[in-house]
């Protein structure tokens, strides 16, 4: 990778020369960071917020204009829990639902599914059929809310039932907001929960895609994902690389399936993590908007300037906080949220201390909600736009990390295009080593992590946290074995038919899945459809 | 003779695909001077004991992130005994809660890392309290 050296021409430290030629001062991410910066060190385009490239913004306002959304990630146990827990946050002043489902709704398994065994609950809410979806919402008027939805393989089942609840309510798909994950690149990237091999799996993003550019065009098709390839071990730099080559591929994927680039791409959204790194982070923000603005300029040919303006959420960086002294992970989370709100982020959500332990408690999520709204109401860095626009230091980093990515996705481009190069395992190989690096630096008290390997305390009292009901598993399944029973068999099994058709003959599989829905046919038996038409991947288990 | 090294499983129980802490671990053995072989994901417990008994190893990790700790080592332990491997070393690591640790460490599970174990604690671990099986 190619790193800039700058002579240091300043006088000798003060200090004895140990304190400061023996350190290697760099991020998080291992990029070395100079002395100082200065007006020269100043190059790419800056711009004004909410004009091409959007370096300081995608909107000339920005939180003068529109505050973030406050969008906390919720689901644990049944649907009926994690309903309860959407009430309580909107009663806090919440702005929006983030719905996290459990392992076997995310693989695509029903709750009685074998492979369920043990995971029903758990790290999510568990939704196998309708029913569970309309008790989930109960209660929630879907137009006066947007709603997030993190989930992926089985993501098309999902958004299916979500309309029909809509429906129910007697709402049209056209008044709907909100965002579902639905980004499989980056599964097999970095979070690794698949059903079937990338290209198929691409395939129905784009009947997705299609489906909501005519049916539903307030909602976000898909949330192209930094955030799991930086939990996974990456670094800034890759970060911003391999989630803008995976957004690439969704426009090269819907543009080859002839959708205008200009009818789309302005619902594409993103979603990055927030790091302990507080000036790499603004950088690494500003750094996706402006490579972003241009690739979608100058390789797609995108007009509308909202095709061009890279519109994203957040989430402060779970693998950054500690199972020790976890306290201090209200301090991390403030760092990293102001690092996203100074890079301009549109929505946000900030982790609860206690999430190395366990799902946040209730106190948990209200602390790092109320860390957001101390910054938005009590710091003032709202005030102006952009305040760190034109720092040496930041635009510096900005035009770094962009170089740097720019030169990933020429890689990438080399080996075909990122499917090719998740084929042969390039971006998971390039995280695995940074990943594997850090923790070096770790153990060798080069990289520090307070209470983990430096400052550590004994003793600690144990944190109250959260458990899963033990009882929530076998309620679920008889839950769902008594809802097969009672639909209308042959008409459930017809649709499903349909979805095998649709897989077969490429027919858009959105209308076919609702119909399915609406007929009680569940999530895992349209995934099981799935895994026989586009086959299983297996996980090709890189060191 | 010199005394053949030492094998280890390190295995990926259950649905979730969170594999850094895994590969990690699996780099950081394989670094110091063991014969790791590594399951992927999504493997199950039968996957895992049958993986076992074919590559002949002397202990297994589990990394489980998911919460499902107290279902998965019981089950994969069960399978070892089916097929005769009771006594492989099992260790594993993930979110695992205190009293939890004090269950599975009931059961039989030998070691247990959490976040924050450095890969010289587990690397040292190993090499004290695992010798090669008969």
């Amino acid at each position: 990778m190619s790193r800039r050296v700058k002579a240091r021409d300043e006088a000798p430290p003060a200090t004895p020369a140990s304190s400061e030629s023996a350190r290697r001062f760099s991020t998080i991410s291992d990029m070395e960071i100079e002395p100082r910066y200065d007006a020269e060190d100043v190059r790419g385009e800056i711009g004004n917020p909410g004009e091409f490239p959007y370096t300081r913004g995608p909107y000339s306002t920005m939180y003068r204009g529109r505050p973030w959304t406050m969008r906390q990630f919720a689901g644990f146990g049944t649907v009926h829990d994690t309903n309860e827990r959407f009430k309580f946050l909107l009663s806090q002043g919440q702005m929006g639902l983030s719905t996290a489902f459990d392992m076997p709704t995310l693989m695509g398994y029903d709750a009685d599914h074998p492979r369920a065994l043990g995971e029903v609950g758990r790290e999510g809410t568990a939704v196998s059929t309708l029913d569970d979806m309309v008790e989930l919402f109960d209660g929630i008027e879907l137009d006066q809310v947007t709603t997030s939805m993190t989930v992926n393989c089985s993501a098309s089942v999902i958004l299916a039932m979500y309309f029909v609840v809509a429906e129910r309510q007697g709402l049209p798909m056209t008044v709907l907001g909100g965002t579902i994950q639905n980004d499989m690149l980056k599964e097999f990237i970095a979070q690794k929960e698949w059903i079937s091999p990338p290209e198929p799996s691409v395939r129905v993003i784009v009947d997705m895609i299609e489906f909501c550019t005519k049916e539903a065009p307030r909602f976000h098709p898909v949330s192209i994902s930094g955030y799991h390839i930086r939990e996974a071990g990456s670094t800034a730099v890759q970060e911003v690389a391999f989630t803008l080559a995976d957004g690439l591929g969704y426009v090269e994927a819907a543009v080859a399936r002839g959708l205008n680039v200009d009818d789309f791409a302005p619902r594409l959204s993103f979603f990055f993590n927030l790091h302990n790194d507080f000036l790499e982070e603004i950088a690494k923000l500003r750094a996706a908007r402006r490579l972003w603005a241009r690739l979608m300029r100058d390789r797609f040919g995108a007009k509308d300037p909202r095709s061009m303006r890279l519109r994203t959420h957040a989430q402060t960086a779970g693998c950054s906080l500690t199972a020790q002294q976890p306290m201090n992970n209200v301090a991390r989370v403030t760092i990293q949220a102001l690092a996203g709100v100074l890079g301009g982020v549109q929505s946000l959500h900030t982790n609860s201390m206690d999430e190395t332990l366990a799902l946040p408690s209730e106190q948990a999520v209200m602390v790092a909600l109320r860390t957001q709204q101390i910054i938005a109401e009590e710091s003032g860095v709202i005030n102006t736009v952009d305040p760190l626009g034109g720092s040496y230091a930041i635009e510096a980093l900005t035009t770094r990390i962009e170089e740097e990515a720019e030169d990933y996705i020429r890689r990438i481009d080399e080996m075909g295009g990122i499917v090719r190069a998740i084929e042969v395992g390039f971006p998971q190989k390039e995280i695995a080593e940074a990943a594997y690096r850090f923790q070096r630096q770790l153990d060798g008290g080069e990289k520090v992590m307070v209470g983990v390997n430096a400052y550590k305390a004994e003793g600690e009292s144990p944190m109250e946290i959260l458990r899963i009901d033990p009882t929530v598993e076998e309620r679920q399944a008889a839950r769902v074995r008594a809802f097969k029973e009672a639909r209308d068999q042959a008409a459930a099994k017809a649709r499903l038919e349909d979805v095998r058709t649709a897989c077969k003959n490429g027919g858009n599989l959105m209308p076919v899945l609702m119909d399915a829905v609406r007929a009680g046919v569940t999530l895992g038996e349209v995934c099981d459809v799935y895994r026989e038409e586009f086959g299983v991947y297996h996980d090709p288990a890189w060191l | 003779m010199a005394e053949r090294k030492i094998r280890i499983l390190v295995a990926k129980p259950g649905l979730d695909g969170h594999d850094r802490g895994a590969k990690i671990i699996a780099r950081a053995l394989r670094d110091g001077g063991f014969e790791v072989i590594y399951t992927g994901l999504h493997q199950t417990p039968e996957m895992i004991a049958e993986a076992a008994i074919q590559e002949d190893v002397d202990a297994i990790g589990l990394s489980i992130l998911s919460g499902a700790h107290n279902t998965l080592f019981p089950a994969v332990m069960k399978e070892l005994k089916a097929r005769g491997g009771g006594d492989i070393v099992m260790f594993g690591g993930g979110i695992i809660p205190e009293e939890d640790i004090a269950e599975l460490q009931g059961q039989g599970v030998r070691g247990l890392f959490t976040p924050g174990a450095s890969t010289d604690e587990i690397v040292a671990w190993v090499r004290a309290n695992v010798t090669p099986r008969d």
